[in-house]
């Protein structure tokens, strides 16, 4: 029985593919990106500001801080892929962001009367920026569960949290072309809130979804 | 001597570029591995152990593609062995669906168990004399109080307690030998 099985699996035996699990990550988040984008200029639109908005330092910190998990997350992906693909390592990346957007919220609070520290946490749009964020990252979340179902993940509660985790940093990134806010605060609280939805989901859908 | 890891990841990357002579090697070897792997762990019921080796080998060929040749090759091996067995106990003998995270949430009735005990106090039972038997039914299986199974029987309650007295340590004694009893 087993005899024949091994006999089936290695005649006629071509030489397998390499790099399916990049190709296959890249596939999905290109496809995920590419609809979060259109969803986001076409319902939301860029910010109105958008030439200067390029000199200021605050829209490149929110692109760093999104593209900080986005990218962190994807590495761990990549593992967690894998069987016993270990990520430990590179998660521990996820530090850098989180503690540079505390030191750049704590700079921009110091000194300041409590209206202006209660309007960098606030902005104009606590309330919605979490849920936007988990909306933009739904398509990319859909896609890296299609490309990992088809690798061989062993630790899906895990792997399903870091790919949520990167949905919610790419989700993140396509959000701040259409979001003014300012405040590091802000950022620190209301895009991690987001962030972390897509997280939590990919854990509670990871043992279900990611089965092969 | 076992082949080691390196051997065996050598055989696993000539495999990969298509050398069927390699994986024929490498995958007879791990067919080993995988089998005392599994029988270790499935000692009650060795019939799967063979159908979970071929899962396994399954597995480890369609999912090729993820072994990283950079890493060691068994680990990546046994993680999928891991999976494959968990897997089964979850799908397993009794068609529990319950995620692994989920399992100590919820209690399996072990009705196998319970189902032979029952089995044999009736065994027990049914060496008794008929009028002790339905006495020892009422009082301590339908759980009925003195009163009412005296009144059932139509005895008084002081009898009703010898002799159920006497029948349970009829029946400890069947338990405690049960060489005596009649099967």
């Amino acid at each position: 029985m087993t005899e024949d099985l091994i006999d089936r699996l290695t005649s006629d035996l071509r030489p397998a593919r390499k790099g399916v699990v990049g190709r296959r990550l890249a596939l999905a988040l290109a496809a995920g990106l590419a609809v979060s984008l259109v969803g986001v200029l076409l319902s939301l639109g860029p910010r109105a500001d958008y030439p200067q908005a390029l000199l200021s330092r605050m829209f490149w910190m929110k692109l760093a801080y999104a593209g900080a998990f986005a990218t962190v997350g994807v590495f761990c992906v990549e593992r967690l892929a894998r069987p016993a693909g270990a990520a430990g390592s590179r998660l521990r990346w996820l530090a850098a962001p989180l503690i540079g957007i505390a030191v750049a919220a704590a700079l921009q609070m110091v000194g300041k009367p409590a209206a202006q520290v209660h309007r960098l946490v606030m902005g104009d749009s606590a309330m919605v920026c979490p849920w936007v964020i988990a909306a933009t990252s739904a398509p990319l979340l859909i896609a890296l569960i299609w490309a990992v179902r088809g690798l061989a993940p062993t630790r899906l509660r895990l792997a399903g949290a870091l790919m949520g985790l990167t949905a919610g940093g790419f989700g993140a990134l396509i959000y701040c072309l259409h979001c003014p806010e300012a405040g590091a605060p802000f950022v620190a609280i209301w895009y991690s809130l987001g962030i972390l939805i897509p997280c939590a989901i990919g854990a509670l859908a990871g043992p279900r979804l990611l089965r092969w | 001597m076992e082949t080691s890891d390196g051997e065996l990841k050598v055989l696993m990357i000539a495999a990969l570029d298509g050398d069927g002579g390699a994986y024929r090697a490498l995958l007879g070897d791990l067919r080993l591995r995988l089998a005392a792997y599994f029988g270790r762990r499935l000692r009650r019921d060795p019939d799967d152990v063979e159908d979970l080796v071929q899962d396994t080998l399954i597995a480890i060929h369609t999912r090729r593609g993820t072994y990283d040749r950079g890493q060691a090759l068994t680990p990546w091996v046994y993680a999928i062995a891991r999976y494959k067995l968990i897997d089964h106990y979850r799908r397993g003998g009794r068609r529990v669906f319950v995620p692994l995270e989920d399992a100590g949430e919820l209690r399996v009735p072990d009705h196998g168990a319970a189902v032979g005990a029952r089995r044999d106090v009736e065994r027990a039972l049914a060496t008794l004399p008929e009028r002790t038997r339905a006495l020892l039914r009422d009082l301590k299986i339908d759980e009925l109080s003195v009163a009412e199974t005296a009144a059932r029987a139509g005895m008084s309650e002081g009898a009703v307690k010898v002799a159920a007295h006497r029948g349970l340590r009829a029946l400890i004694d069947r338990f405690a030998a049960p060489g005596r009893s009649h099967d």
